[in-house]
């Protein structure tokens, strides 16, 4: 192949829904009327709702287009650093639309629903397994479900030993989502710095830590790509003081078979089934956010469980201690499936070999961009790498343009100005399912881009210009909200 | 491995490149005692071929459509969805990509949700619907919390019609919060009684269901003066999104939040989840509001475009002081709902639920004459409650041998309706399906 991969192409223009279609025209095929038109009080009986008027082909071409603008991690490599981008299996979107799976009602007998009981059984049993810990609950719909759910599990395990706390340390390298997580739930976050290597301390943790704090949240590795080396040592100052020891366990995807967090001193955490389990991401969801306790939170987790008894499934509600219900049922079945597919596909050595082979992708990405750009945290990483803008930043070009730039190569861009310790911070997570050849690519397009950084800055600064928009005004969107039509 | 692509060869040369010696090595900074010494006690790996047969066991011991007639809804619905929709949702391009971070390249997702959110509107008659939120719980437990936020009151009231587990979810996220939870009872016709109201004061939100549990359609413009009454929001939840293609929509009935759960918008029912939480209130308060927004803008040549926008709400940039935590939310279910609002369009959305109302409408007419009371005289959309004459229960399991689960016990939920049914009938049964079940039931 000559040439970058990005390339231009013939892109279609396609209209909002109901710029187009016509009077009368419907894309759906009506059910049969075999029943009588029955009385219905006038005034409860409302306008018809202001849908377009669209033929099936109509649809179908709509959408067909929309897709043709989207970049996903079947066009190409998707590096978003955090969000574990990796390849989706095609047999989990099969196994999902299995008709007894996709069919099933919520509410149904239990005796009805075995199959699907008995995946949610054993793969919680996988993700305790993987993680070191006790019991799990596949309840909470994402990540930041999880996260709430596992400070819920915190506050009414001290709840029921009488104590009353205010206080959750968050260290400053933390997604958005652990902060927001423990305000949701009445507790005052309390930033701890990470130190000079990027990690946390046992000083600064210790020098935190009192008896009106319910406990730390802990990312580990953290979101620099670097492992918390001294978790142990900060777990027991945590335990010392009665507080528990939360795990945000969105980079799991470096450490499986490697690290289990329930023997370093973890006391719960959670997992992104769209994240290390392969589960896709859905332009923004549906995720999957199961939370894995050690024994004594075991009482505590979401209601119902699912409990075995010689070798039939049913639902339990009698846990009098849990936190109650966090999901209108089960949770999110439907990824469920994919993650525990996943899991039967690769089986245990295979995972491990997965995290080695993310890990081997980070750091062959940060030695290959040694120089290129500043590496703020020279360490070896785990499953991502985050490089700073600041060489970039005397040719008055920022992360912003190096981003879109990397779109008219044909790469997503990695995420940008996160976390917030960098500055101008690019964070690379480029997964095991991406080869050497695609990795090498990438490496060579980001080259290409600081030395255009440095010779010819109006090119990065004008990008992209392969895609179907240029930038976008950004700051009139949101001053002038225009949100539905 | 067929998705690890690296050969011995290309391990070996990123080694070299970062230095180290072997995989185990880039593990150096994991101290020794930490690590994990042997294989993980999971199952060895199955073949794509052997993974198939068991999944598909897995998946033929469950009690679905068509082998099953399920005539039982309360908060999941079984619907058609076209072909066309379901073909269209898996497109790679959709299912592969992540929140649309970078506008240029997620145009797709980004004018699809644009155009939810506006289809949503439109179903709700409210003027902001937001990307998406878990699922209908969470999203009314969301809205209690923003209705808390705003009126800086902490006590929010409850009708004990709205879905059982939405009560027990919306408990679960306010109990850490300390905001008090008041639960209004029901009347003889199946309605929220709001007498409990008279004299309490200090209430953030009044929270109905409509239909509500019972599938009887609450008189919203009452529940609306109620709120005016007590400077409280009125917030309005809802499981059965079809409702709104016949019945009154609640913003025009003066909701200040409608939450609830899209599922019957073309999206699978899966056991109950992935569904599609969905969210609306009014512009006025839409910096309140939580979850993800798209909205309109132009590109740098003046072209339309589509962006994320409003985030100084959310926790990627407020962190502790957002209006909520939620980041991952339902995106591809969302884009799929628009799809099938899209694909059944004005003319569509109107005879469906026209379809629905009147398949109950007949269940309940055969009921009636085979002895059954209809518990509650309000009007319902397509589920109902029905006390059968006796007892029911070997008749009950007697119909699941014959593949027809004969409707939802109520008793396990309100347990004075001991012997009391609730039945949901929707487009996907024929009037053959009724009359079977109906001849099944008096034989």
């Amino acid at each position: 192949m000559s040439g970058t991969l990005g390339t231009t192409g013939l892109q279609l223009n396609e209209p909002l829904l109901w710029e187009k279609g016509g009077k009368g025209r419907c894309g759906f095929s009506i059910p049969r009327r075999d029943v009588d038109l029955f009385p219905i009080e006038e005034g409860l009986v409302g306008a018809v709702p202001d849908f377009p008027e669209l033929s099936e082909v109509d649809v179908v071409r709509h959408y067909t287009r929309l897709s043709q603008w989207n970049y996903g991690v079947d066009s190409g490599m998707y590096p978003l650093g955090s969000c574990t981008m990796k390849y989706n299996p095609k047999i989990g979107e099969k196994y999902a639309n299995l008709a007894g799976f996709a069919g099933a009602h919520p509410l149904i007998d239990p005796r009805l629903a075995y199959g699907a009981l008995k995946l949610m059984y054993d793969l919680e049993r996988f993700l305790a397994e993987i993680t070191g810990m006790d019991a799990t609950s596949l309840q909470p719909a994402a990540g930041a479900q999880g996260e709430l759910t596992g400070i819920m599990l915190i506050h009414a395990y001290l709840e029921g030993k009488g104590i009353q706390r205010s206080k959750i340390i968050v260290p400053d390298t933390a997604h958005g989502t652990n902060p927001a997580s423990t305000a949701l739930c009445g507790y005052r976050p309390i930033l701890v710095k990470s130190n000079e290597d990027g990690i946390l301390s046992p000083e600064a943790v210790a020098g935190l830590m009192d008896e009106d704090v319910a406990g730390i949240m802990v990312t580990n590795p953290n979101t620099l790509g670097l492992f918390e080396e001294d978790i142990e040592k900060i777990s027991e100052i945590v335990h010392a003081k009665g507080g528990q020891v939360y795990c945000d366990g969105a980079n799991m995807n470096a450490v499986m078979g490697i690290v289990q967090m329930g023997k370093i001193g973890v006391d719960v955490m959670h997992l992104n089934l769209h994240k290390t389990f392969s589960a896709p991401h859905g332009g923004g969801g549906p995720g999957s956010g199961p939370v894995c306790v050690r024994k004594h939170l075991e009482p505590f987790l979401p209601v119902p469980r699912v409990i075995e008894k010689d070798g039939s499934y049913t639902l339990s509600y009698n846990y009098p201690q849990s936190i109650g219900r966090v999901h209108s049922f089960y949770g999110n079945f439907g990824v469920m499936i994919k993650a525990y597919s996943y899991i039967l596909s690769m089986g245990p050595e295979n995972l491990k070999k997965a995290s080695e082979l993310a890990v081997l992708n980070a750091n062959y990405i940060k030695e290959s961009l040694r120089g290129v750009f500043e590496l703020p945290y020279d360490r070896p990483c785990m499953h991502e790498c985050v490089f700073g803008d600041k060489k970039q930043r005397s040719y008055k070009i920022s992360t912003l343009d190096i981003a879109k730039r990397l779109i008219d190569y044909g790469f997503h861009p990695p995420t940008i100005y996160f976390p917030l310790v960098v500055q101008g911070a690019i964070m690379i997570e480029p997964t095991e399912t991406e080869s050497k050849e695609t990795l090498d690519e990438f490496i060579e397009a980001c080259k290409s881009i600081a030395k255009e950084a440095e010779e010819n800055p109006g090119l990065v600064l004008e990008s992209p210009t392969r895609s179907k928009l240029r930038r976008l005004d950004e700051v009139m969107a949101a001053r002038k909200p225009c949100l539905s039509d | 491995m067929r998705y690890l692509p690296h050969t011995e060869e290309d391990i070996s040369t990123m080694l070299k490149v970062v230095g180290v010696d072997s995989l185990e090595e880039l593990f150096s900074t994991i101290p020794e005692d930490y690590r994990k010494r042997g294989p993980l006690n999971l199952p060895d790996p199955l073949t794509e071929w052997e993974l198939d047969l068991h999944m598909a066991s897995l998946a033929d011991s469950m009690a679905a459509m068509p082998e099953y007639r399920v005539f039982v809804g309360a908060g999941s619905y079984e619907h058609f969805i076209p072909s066309s929709v379901s073909s269209l949702l898996g497109r790679s391009e959709f299912v592969t990509s992540y929140t649309p971070y970078q506008p240029e390249i997620s145009q797709g997702t980004l004018q699809g949700i644009f155009e939810f959110q506006t289809l949503i509107c439109r179903l709700l008659g409210m003027e902001v619907a937001n990307a998406s939120m878990y699922d209908g719980a969470s999203a009314l437990a969301e809205a209690l919390l923003m209705a808390v936020r705003i009126t800086k009151k902490r006590k929010v009231a409850l009708s004990v019609l709205i879905h059982p587990h939405y009560r027990e979810v919306v408990k679960t996220y306010l109990k850490p919060t300390g905001c008090g939870v008041v639960e209004l009872g029901y009347l003889e016709n199946g309605k929220t009684d709001f007498s409990a109201l008279d004299g309490m004061s200090e209430l953030a939100a009044i929270a109905v269901q409509s239909p509500n549990f019972f599938g009887c359609i609450e008189d919203l413009a009452t529940v609306h003066e109620r709120a005016l009454d007590h400077k409280a929001m009125f917030v309005t939840s809802f499981t059965e999104a079809i409702a709104y293609g016949l019945v009154k929509s609640p913003g025009s009935c003066g909701a200040d939040i409608v939450c609830g759960e899209g599922q019957s918008l073309g999206i699978p029912q899966s056991l109950g989840g992935p569904s599609l939480g969905i969210f609306a209130t009014k512009m006025e308060q839409v910096r309140s509001m939580p979850g993800r927004l798209v909205g309109k803008t132009v590109d740098k040549t003046g072209e339309r475009g589509f962006v994320l926008t409003l985030g100084t709400r959310e926790q990627h940039i407020r962190r502790e002081k957002a209006t909520s935590n939620i980041c991952t939310n339902q995106g591809l279910c969302a884009l799929g709902a628009a799809m099938y609002m899209a694909s059944l369009g004005k003319n569509g959305i109107r005879e469906l639920a026209r379809l629905n109302y009147d398949k109950a409408e007949y269940l309940k007419g055969q009921l009636r004459k085979a002895g059954f009371r209809i518990r509650f005289d309000s009007p319902t959309f397509n589920e109902f409650a029905v006390e059968p004459p006796g007892s029911f229960e070997p008749a009950y399991n007697k119909l699941l041998e014959e593949k027809i689960v004969a409707g939802l016990p109520l008793a396990p939920y309100f347990p004075e309706l001991t012997n009391h049914y609730l039945m949901c009938v929707t487009e996907t049964k024929t009037k053959e399906d009724i009359d079977t079940l109906v001849g099944r039931i008096t034989s």
